[in-house]
């Protein structure tokens, strides 16, 4: 793990598998009064350190019971599903972890709020402390961090999100709809800025999103699911340069293509219902 | 929790990224006492009204001195005693902070029993409802014969009626948590006494204040009805002592201190409320709710 590792901030990938994240004929039922739910269903993913790949499906496909998944909040009915190569069998610690509500702490203020991250993992204070300062300015929060979180924007208070699941040098970081809850334009300036934050981290992303521009603009790969049960539907590369300019991608023949690719696969599965 | 309109509120002012070093908390410094006087003053006016119409009532003679004394007669009845008073003050005082405190670290701590086992929570829930619902006055002679005649059974009393609005704030307090602040501690690596800790007790307080706050009122009421029942003393012993004298002055002069020594309790909790969570939502708007 590179928890404290301040030389390298790719994770080591000496494992048995090199997949920073695999996904095994998993399948995920919930038994209600009524009846049983199948939310997943012979799903499997194999995503590579330092991937960043997007998962777009109808609501209630399951995208984020996959999050939870690959956290350990949630363990499959059946299937398997590995951590750097290792099962996961419970909560993990080597991941960071943020949702679409920033859920911060209101009565700390927003260096407090990244700072329970290392409370909790008992990190060294010493150390802490350049690191926080390090992701403030890179999330650009520089100015805010005595700031309460209800005197911070959504856009605010989703970088402080960030900063919190970044503190301890994830070797992956789980979005589950993290820029749903924000307006339009922040949301675009939001994904610039995650797009060069994940270029800076070389941490692996996985990033639940109901925004096919999103996934297609800020991911390698797009997963596609279909509606419940879900199901991988279809994977798709995403060929842009890895500098990606946000009105020049958004131009690109390339960009055109996955989009409506996208869009093909979920409307088709959404009629056939 | 308000993320939503939060965002609304805030976003205009995000996307320019200047620091505002302006934006503290209000309430941390000498503003905070002029906010409280300037919340304060009504309520005050509509007090002092109060005592000016009962003063004009008995001034001009509408109602008979025996049954309705002027609020002169009360105050040098009261001048005239004051250690009579401040004796029997003090003892329902003492009851009343005694009960309290005994309330609060009973009630908190079977909230979080509660909270955290659902087997207590429902052979411990019927148990508390039944001790609600039985009328203390009736009760209160029991505890008489069975703790005898000191201050005991007052105590115990209040310490009755004021457990339950405890208890009740604040289990819903610990479980209105976010799932996902519990989540996000998961994976964190927390335990579950660094989670109680850091997030969901601190998460519950505004709930828990909520009850301390009724609490806090009915403690009064706890002793008062304690000492009705059986007592030497205190401010309950005063008013059936004058009740049974015809001596009204002394009658209203003991329900005026009773009556102020709830409100002092009950803003002295607002207070602590005030500098324990500046941060809470009811603090941020200017309608704070300072209810004297």
């Amino acid at each position: 793990m590179t928890v404290g590792n301040t030389t390298t901030q790719r994770p080591a990938d000496a494992t048995a598998t090199g997949a920073a994240v695999e996904i095994d004929q998993v399948a995920v039922r919930f038994r209600t009064k009524k009846k049983d739910v199948t939310a997943l269903r012979d799903v499997s993913l194999r995503i590579e350190p330092g991937e960043f790949v997007s998962i777009v499906g109808a609501s209630g496909c399951g995208k984020s019971t996959l999050l939870k998944l690959v956290s350990g909040l949630l363990r499959p009915s059946s299937g398997q599903v590995r951590l750097h190569g290792e099962d996961v069998r419970g909560p993990r610690r080597d991941i960071g972890y943020v949702f679409q509500r920033a859920a911060l702490l209101e009565w700390r203020t927003a260096r407090k709020n990244i700072l329970l991250q290392a409370e909790m993992r008992r990190l060294p204070k010493a150390q802490v402390r350049q690191r926080v300062d390090e992701l403030i300015e890179m999330t650009g929060l520089t100015g805010f961090e005595d700031a309460y979180p209800n005197e911070l924007s959504g856009g605010m208070q989703q970088r402080v999100a960030l900063c919190r699941a970044l503190l301890h040098r994830p070797p992956v970081l789980l979005m589950d709809e993290p820029f749903g809850a924000l307006d339009a334009l922040t949301r675009e300036q939001m994904n610039v800025e995650l797009r060069r934050i994940w270029r800076e981290t070389g941490t692996t992303v996985l990033l639940v999103t109901h925004s096919i521009a999103e996934a297609v603009y800020l991911a390698n790969r797009v997963i596609v699911m279909t509606p419940r049960p879900g199901t991988v539907a279809e994977v798709i590369d995403v060929d842009l340069p890895v500098e990606r300019d946000y009105g020049k991608t958004m131009s690109e023949p390339e960009f055109a293509r996955a989009t409506g690719r996208i869009r093909d696969l979920l409307g088709a599965t959404t009629t056939a219902e | 929790m308000a993320a939503q309109s939060a965002i609304e509120q805030r976003e205009p002012t995000a996307p320019a990224r200047t620091p505002a070093p302006a934006a503290r908390r209000p309430g941390r410094t000498g503003g905070g006492l002029l906010r409280f006087v300037q919340h304060t003053w009504r309520p005050a006016a509509v007090l002092a009204a109060i005592f000016v119409v009962w003063w004009a009532v008995t001034a001009a003679g509408l109602v008979k001195p025996y049954l309705v004394p002027s609020p002169g007669t009360t105050l040098d009845v009261v001048l005239a005693q004051i250690g009579y008073f401040a004796h029997h003050t003090w003892i329902t005082t003492y009851e009343t902070i005694f009960g309290f405190a005994i309330a609060i670290v009973v009630g908190v701590l079977s909230a979080v029993v509660m909270v955290y086992s659902p087997t207590v929570e429902k052979s411990l829930y019927p148990l508390l409802l039944f001790a609600q619902v039985i009328p203390k006055i009736a009760i209160a002679p029991l505890f008489i014969v069975w703790l005898g005649f000191g201050l005991t059974p007052k105590v115990v009393v209040a310490v009755l009626m004021a457990f339950f609005p405890i208890v009740i704030s604040t289990v819903t307090g610990l479980k209105s948590i976010d799932p996902e602040m519990l989540q996000l501690s998961a994976t964190m690596g927390a335990g579950p006494g660094q989670t109680f800790r850091k997030i969901r007790f601190p998460a519950a307080l505004p709930h828990l204040f909520a009850g301390l706050k009724v609490a806090a009122t009915m403690a009064v009421t706890g002793a008062v009805v304690g000492e009705f029942v059986g007592a030497n003393e205190g401010l309950g012993y005063v008013i059936l002592q004058a009740n049974g004298n015809l001596d009204t002055p002394t009658l209203f002069a003991g329900l005026l201190i009773m009556s102020l020594l709830g409100v002092v309790l009950f803003v002295v909790v607002e207070l602590l409320e005030y500098f324990v969570l500046p941060w809470h939502a009811s603090r941020r708007t200017d309608a704070a709710t300072t209810s004297l």
